[in-house]
């Protein structure tokens, strides 16, 4: 993949990035141009999302790509944004024997995989299960 | 406004599939073009216009403009030759196409081909091929596999609706039980519920036996009009309707991650252009990418509730003889899934049936009417055709 | 023109390895490394963490303690590492990018070893005083190399630490920085190398000590401060031995150097070590009580600062996770699996 594939959706992988329609209030992620329900109507603006939601359906990847060889076995999952929209990512900091459906989650910042030795280090969201713990 | 003509298929022909080493993509796409026509005995100068459904010719072979390689091994120019792509749904489209050239009016015998050649690359570099069906930037990039995506719905769905992987399993057992009589399966071997429970894990909960292979193959079947359909064969199959519908590209933007409503929206359209009910099909081939996507399938066509499609395996009521056969030649499980050639074998499978030609174990009895049902990717494009015996 | 410190933010990987199970694989004895080391396990980074990440999650939970400085706020960024993810690409610009600070900023990647980023944060410091910005970050983050087999891979560990520096809404005031460098060989590591070299004994008293104990002298001379003035005294942590012969030397007490020591369940996080430490005593430090901070870099040198911390910190520094919440929170890992995330196999 091509460095400024890698770029031109940087920001939103790094701050999980979404978009709002200021028209209807709807939230989306992706980020998108149009808002489907307001079409021309519709006034598209970047929102930020807070990065906690919940696990709404989890894999673990055995056999992967070369890409993420050797992550695997890594936790892939569907985690749904308490904003509404749902994400797909890896979570992280968990075994995968303690991944429910229902977890609750937040971001994190993480490498997402290595060009080669040599190559670019694309760098991106997954989510970890919450510790509020230390708010006492 | 023009009035649409009814369509007939007048000849239907597949090449093996599997590692087929000794054979190139233009040799794959020869074989089965040859068989077609000579089938319906026309020579390749009554051909009018030629679909040929590829996923990636690009990737996997080096080989873009398949509709003008296709068109010029087949000594068929200077008719017009188009490759259509949609992920592993591009034979269906390219049916799709082929049906509404006919049905229009503007085109009286057209070639509806699929054709896919896999095997010359490593395993990896043919994940990373297929992975172009996902959405790359959100999901691809993410450390999303093919498998991985349908284990997430197969995940959910055994989370809302209680199914167990042995379920699973029986899907894949009677699909190589199917394939175990068809010559031109990918796999003929038969396989147990254990062996399929207990091979290595591919994306929880899915395994080795629950997803279907990387194979070489081609198909292509020949279109004309009802009317004089005829002149070509004496057993011309019907298209009583072929739809397509769309759906979003990811998962993660689904309504329902347990239902592909492409598949729902297309079935309806279908079964309500042919004027047909669900109780009227004898058979039906779905797109068993993974065993979980078959279970769907059951359910988005309209032929089991939602959380209930598991229960038809059960009992073996998807088996030849039973109430509703499924995948007859193996499905894409055994039978393989040389991407963009599978819509076009689904209906090849189909016509065999029809026309009673299937090899005997798998020839389900007095079939009149059989459902087609390819699937691009997760679900963003679904193509569902219905045929009946001319 | 007062600055100082706005907010302050850690970030420890998850993973442990202890200095048994170390100590098993090369058939060393554990006790004695530990008594000799006052250091009985190590952080561990998971195999998609590396200096970026780590800087990244320090720098979140620093803006988090800022209140209310916004990412646009911020003028500048440095990450101090000696295991920058890139030779050419400086960390820096994934963080402000991670954060939303870009692009009005300028940036840097910065290498002293262990003391790169207090370099960083005297650098904020002056550009901030100077009127240039209005606030700055400087960030210690690593993920430690050490060759397997070598005294060091007892110690070396991974983890983070953020400053947000400014002149204003400050919760510690830096009231004076002083510096001493020299060009000591006492641990180096050449590009293409995979793993640092050091000067085994040399490393302690014309490196640490010479630097450390110096530097904290010149800071206290010139600000005409004393030991006594200080609750608390945070050094660089190369292991749970050294800080403490440092403290005694110049004259501080156990019970002012302890709290900050937080290598023994962690080890050394490199550029991260003494800003963990100084964040350690943030985290319990009340209104008005003063810190000497000394940093020590390889190569070598020291930045010394004299912090007090104003009464501001009370409703901020429970904004974020305190460094007691990732040393405690850990699972162990066994030495292939820190092979693996290490990725030892490969050099």
């Amino acid at each position: 993949m091509a460095p400024p594939a890698h770029w031109r959706r940087a920001k939103e992988r790094y701050r999980l990035l979404g978009s709002k329609c200021e028209n209807c209030g709807s939230i989306y992620f992706p980020p998108t141009k149009v808002c489907p329900k307001c079409r021309r109507r519709g006034k598209i603006v970047q929102t930020e999302f807070s990065g906690r939601g919940k696990v709404f359906s989890y894999t673990i990847i055995h056999a992967a790509p070369k890409t993420f060889e050797k992550y695997t076995p890594y936790i892939l999952a569907l985690i749904e944004l308490e904003e509404g929209p749902k994400v797909m990512s890896q979570i992280v900091d968990c075994k995968p024997e303690e991944v429910k459906i229902g977890m609750e989650v937040e971001a994190c910042f993480r490498k997402l995989f290595e060009q080669d030795d040599d190559g670019i280090i694309s760098y991106g969201f997954k989510f970890r299960p919450i510790d509020d713990s230390w708010r006492k | 406004m023009f009035k649409k003509r009814d369509v007939a298929i007048i000849s239907a022909a597949a090449t093996k599939c599997g590692e087929q080493w000794d054979k190139s993509i233009k040799d794959l796409a020869w074989e089965a073009g040859v068989k077609a026509v000579e089938e319906a005995g026309i020579s390749g100068k009554d051909i009018e216009y030629l679909v040929v459904g590829n996923m990636s010719g690009g990737m996997f072979v080096g080989q873009e403009h398949i509709g003008a390689l296709v068109a010029d091994f087949l000594g068929l120019n200077p008719i017009p030759s188009l490759r259509v792509e949609g992920a592993c749904a591009s034979g269906g489209i390219a049916f799709f196409q082929g049906y509404l050239a006919v049905a229009s009016g503007l085109y009286d015998i057209v070639a509806v081909g699929g054709v896919e050649k896999m095997t010359d690359v490593e395993q990896e570099q043919a994940t990373t091929a297929l992975s172009g069906a996902m959405d790359f930037e959100w999901e691809a990039y993410f450390g999303a596999t093919f498998p991985g995506i349908y284990a997430l719905m197969a995940k959910r769905y055994m989370h809302e609706y209680g199914l167990k992987r042995e379920s699973l399993a029986k899907v894949s057992v009677k699909n190589h039980y199917h394939g175990s009589m068809n010559p031109l399966a990918h796999f003929r071997n038969k396989i147990t519920v254990d062996e399929a429970l207990n091979a290595p894990m591919v994306a929880d909960p899915l395994g080795k036996y629950d997803c279907c292979p990387i194979s070489d193959g081609a198909a292509l079947v020949i279109l004309a009009p009802l009317e004089i359909a005829k002149k070509y064969t004496d057993t011309p199959i019907i298209v009583k309707s072929s739809v397509m519908a769309s759906d979003t590209l990811s998962l993660l933007r689904r309504r329902d991650i347990c239902t592909l409503d492409a598949t729902v929206n297309a079935a309806e359209k279908a079964f309500k252009l042919a004027h047909l009910e669900r109780s009227q099909v004898d058979v039906i081939e779905v797109h068993d990418c993974f065993t979980i996507a078959e279970i769907l399938a059951i359910e988005d066509l309209g032929f089991a509730k939602k959380g209930e499609g598991w229960k038809l395996y059960e009992e073996g009521e998807t088996y030849v003889g039973g109430r509703l056969p499924v995948n007859t030649d193996g499905g894409l499980k055994a039978s393989g899934h040389p991407v963009g050639a599978t819509g076009i074998k689904q209906i090849v499978e189909l016509v065999k049936q029809l026309r009673g030609e299937a090899e005997k174990g798998r020839q389900v009895d007095n079939a009149e009417v059989g459902l087609a049902h390819n699937v691009g990717g997760s679900g963003a494009t679904a193509v569902v055709t219905i045929l009946s015996r001319g | 023109m007062k600055v100082g410190i706005v907010g302050y933010g850690a970030y420890v990987p998850k993973y442990r390895i202890r200095v048994e199970e170390i100590a098993r694989v090369w058939g060393q004895d554990a006790e004695s490394v530990k008594s000799g080391l006052d250091v009985i396990e190590k952080s561990v980074p998971s195999l998609d963490e590396d200096a970026a990440t780590l800087a990244v999650e320090a720098a979140k939970n620093a803006l988090k303690r800022a209140k209310n400085v916004r990412a646009s706020d911020i003028g500048a960024v440095y990450v101090g590492s000696e295991s920058h993810p890139y030779a050419v690409k400086p960390t820096a610009v994934t963080v402000a990018e991670a954060l939303g600070i870009t692009p009005h900023l300028t940036a840097a990647d910065l290498e002293f070893a262990c003391k790169a980023a207090t370099a960083g944060i005297q650098a904020c410091m002056g550009l901030v005083r100077a009127g240039y910005i209005r606030y700055g970050m400087s960030i210690g983050s690593d993920t430690a190399q050490s060759a397997p087999g070598d005294a060091l891979e007892y110690t070396a560990s991974a983890g983070a630490a953020a400053y947000i520096i400014g002149g204003e809404n400050l919760i510690a005031e830096i009231e004076g920085t002083y510096s001493y460098t020299q060009d000591v060989p006492d641990f180096w590591r050449r590009e293409c190398a995979p793993y640092p070299r050091h000067g085994g004994r040399f490393t302690g008293e014309p490196a640490y000590f010479e630097h450390v104990i110096k530097s904290s002298k010149g800071l206290m001379e010139t600000l005409g401060t004393k030991p006594s003035d200080y609750n608390y005294v945070v050094f660089h942590m190369p292991n749970g031995k050294f800080p403490l012969r440092a403290a005694k030397v110049l004259g501080f007490t156990i019970e002012q150097v302890s709290p900050g020591l937080v290598v023994e369940k962690i080890g050394n996080t490199y550029s991260g070590s003494s800003l963990l430490g100084l964040a350690a005593i943030l985290d319990i430090a009340k209104a008005g009580e003063r810190i000497l901070l000394t940093s020590y870099g390889s190569g070598a040198g020291s930045d010394s600062f004299s912090i007090i911390v104003t009464d501001l910190i009370e409703e901020r520094r429970g904004l974020a996770p305190p460094v007691k919440y990732f040393v405690e929170r850990k699972e162990y890992v066994d030495y292939a699996v820190y092979a693996r995330n290490r990725c030892l196999y490969r050099r």
